[in-house]
């Protein structure tokens, strides 16, 4: 990551990001461009160096923020229009912890209305496209993001992944991508929308930038129940106490502790790790990378996990359960759009709602209402999460066996814009195979994998146990 | 499972909004395709299985029971609202 110090000037770093914004337009990646806060921001950090003042590891560094974090620069509005209107009074916890490092936002993403979406296509700020191919989609629902880094506008970009929504557009643009573990960074001030599978996570250009990122963001935040404790611990630290030994993680250990919120990484000996594919998700791109893995010694092991054929079903009721309750606090009363179309309390409610949210909103609303509703809640939702319990249980099966899982990130590389966006369900099956890491709540790090033969980018995605983020990023720094 | 224009009606009433003629008729197409897609789930066998609803693995969280210090006071969390008066949220008459 390229720092401001005494030879590099944040305002420099700044100006050259805005104009890349400028040049990069007709991409649609902004919702929001921070053009006069940023310099101002860029221009103390250069008054502290020049006085020899401490700053922060991210000090000067441009970066992208996805429209559904809160904070007080630009309208957060998730790109969806019930939120236009809304600038937030209260930071998330993630921004607070980049911007006390230095990092400087430099714009506003544009995503899938409330992150509904695997295109970037369902946003009321129009289509963003993809970094190499304008005729094709940028994947979503972080698109915007992933277009960001991948035209190195920015050096980082935010994203959240509640069902592959870092990781399908890392893979459509060429970068990295990472979906932590779940709870590994608070999602305090993040725009909810399935509160059990909703991850902050980030795109970058190279792997070792999302160690320092994780190591700036995770841990517990009291503003969120669900974070955990400190768990992530950067391999710089090893490389520094242990030089010349690589950085791996104790396995047996990390099983005996991973349940009481212990496990730690400790410094060891060279060791092989283990890697598994899975039955029926394949392509030509992982077989190329398993050759790659298995002459550099690596053991490639064949694992089975029968009910993964389940997982896009299982996250089609979970998810839209979740969000429907959560998209329920959008009334236009206390903030964001208000329809002018209304006489009473209930029209307010409806025609705000029907005017504000997109088509592909309103789909999943019904579905999570269908299977939450009386008559159907027992086949549908308390069905779905037991067949959750099934999934997680082959995860913890399978990592007895392998250290890490390497699957393709989605079937097909970026597809045309237009093509699936009148056929939701196909838009759905994008998922199949990235929507598993959430259930289960697993990490798993997208990577720069090929190209097809017409130049389109396609990444592959390394899963690990829980915990296992710092191990991830490291392999993925040595190895891929 | 066959969708028909009541289910919609109740689903749009569920979810809080209104809906136009054309979208009805365009969600009941999409909706039968997605509910006849996780209907798959029936297949599977989940006898005596636990459902899992969250995957955290921590439980029972505690913190003291005090108020916290608040990102967003009374004013500017009112300064959102479209319509204010007093201090307080006009919304149109309930009934």
């Amino acid at each position: 990551m390229k720092i401001a110090n005494k030879m590099t000037k944040a305002v420099d770093l700044v100006q050259e990001a805005l104009e890349k914004v400028e040049k990069y337009k007709d991409y649609n990646i902004f919702t929001f461009v921070n053009a006069e806060n940023a310099l101002k921001k860029a221009a103390i950090i250069d008054a502290k160096i020049k006085k020899g003042e401490p700053v922060g590891r991210l000090a000067g560094v441009p970066y992208a923020l996805k429209d559904n974090f809160l904070s007080p620069e630009g309208e957060t509005t998730a790109s969806a229009k019930i939120l236009t209107g809304f600038t937030s009074p209260v930071t998330a916890t993630s921004v607070k912890k980049l911007e006390d490092e230095g990092a400087i936002m430099i714009g506003r993403t544009n995503l899938d209305a409330f992150a509904h979406g695997s295109s970037t296509e369902n946003s009321y700020f129009g289509v963003t496209k993809n970094a190499k191919d304008k005729t094709r989609v940028a994947g979503g629902s972080s698109g915007g993001s992933a277009v960001a880094v991948a035209l190195d506008i920015v050096q980082f970009a935010t994203g959240t992944d509640t069902g592959g929504s870092i990781r399908q557009p890392a893979s459509f643009n060429g970068v990295f991508g990472l979906k932590p573990t779940y709870g590994a960074i608070s999602r305090y001030g993040v725009v909810a929308m399935a509160s059990s599978t909703d991850c902050v996570g980030f795109f970058t250009r190279e792997a070792s930038d999302l160690d320092l990122l994780m190591s700036i963001t995770a841990g517990r935040d009291p503003k969120d129940q669900t974070t955990l404790p400190d768990f992530y611990e950067s391999s710089e630290g090893d490389k520094k106490d242990f030089p010349g030994q690589r950085a791996g993680y104790d396995r047996a250990l990390a099983r005996d502790t991973r349940d009481d919120g212990l496990a730690r990484r400790v410094s060891r000996e060279v060791l092989s790790y283990r890697i598994g594919v899975i039955k029926d998700f394949k392509s030509d791109i992982l077989d190329k990378k398993v050759k790659e893995l298995s002459a550099k010694g690596f053991e490639i092991k064949e694992v089975s996990l029968p009910t993964l054929k389940y997982a896009l079903a299982v996250y089609y009721v979970t998810v839209p359960a979740e969000l429907s309750s959560n998209l329920s606090r959008h009334d236009g009363i206390r903030y964001g759009f208000r329809s002018k179309d209304a006489n009473t309390l209930s029209d307010l409610y409806e025609h705000t709602r029907a005017e504000g949210f997109m088509p592909e909103n309103k789909r999943r609303i019904m579905i999570g209402n269908f299977v939450l509703s009386s008559g159907f809640y027992d086949a549908y939702f308390m069905k779905a999460a037991k067949a959750r319990t099934l999934i997680i249980n082959e995860y913890e099966k399978a990592f007895r066996d392998v250290d890490f899982l390497l699957t393709p990130v989605s079937p097909n590389p970026a597809f045309k814009i237009g093509e699936k966006v009148n056929d939701p369900l196909a838009m759905y099956l994008e998922d199949v195979m990235s929507v598993p890491a959430n259930l289960a709540g697993l990490p798993a790090l997208a990577f720069p994998a090929g190209e097809t033969d017409n130049g389109l980018p396609v990444g592959l995605q390394l899963l690990g146990p829980r915990r296992s983020d710092a191990e991830l990023i490291k392999f993925a720094e040595e190895n891929l | 499972m066959k969708i028909t224009r009541e289910d919609i009606d109740h689903l749009a009433e569920l979810s809080n909004f209104s809906l136009e003629d054309a979208e009805k008729e365009s969600l009941k197409g999409d909706l039968e395709n997605i509910i006849q897609y996780i209907s798959e789930l029936s297949n599977l066998d989940t006898d005596g299985i636990s459902p899992t609803f969250q995957v955290f693995e921590m439980e029972n969280v505690w913190r003291d029971d005090e108020i916290l210090a608040q990102d967003a006071d009374r004013e500017s969390l009112l300064a959102l609202t479209k319509e204010e008066e007093d201090h307080q949220i006009k919304i149109p008459k309930v009934l």
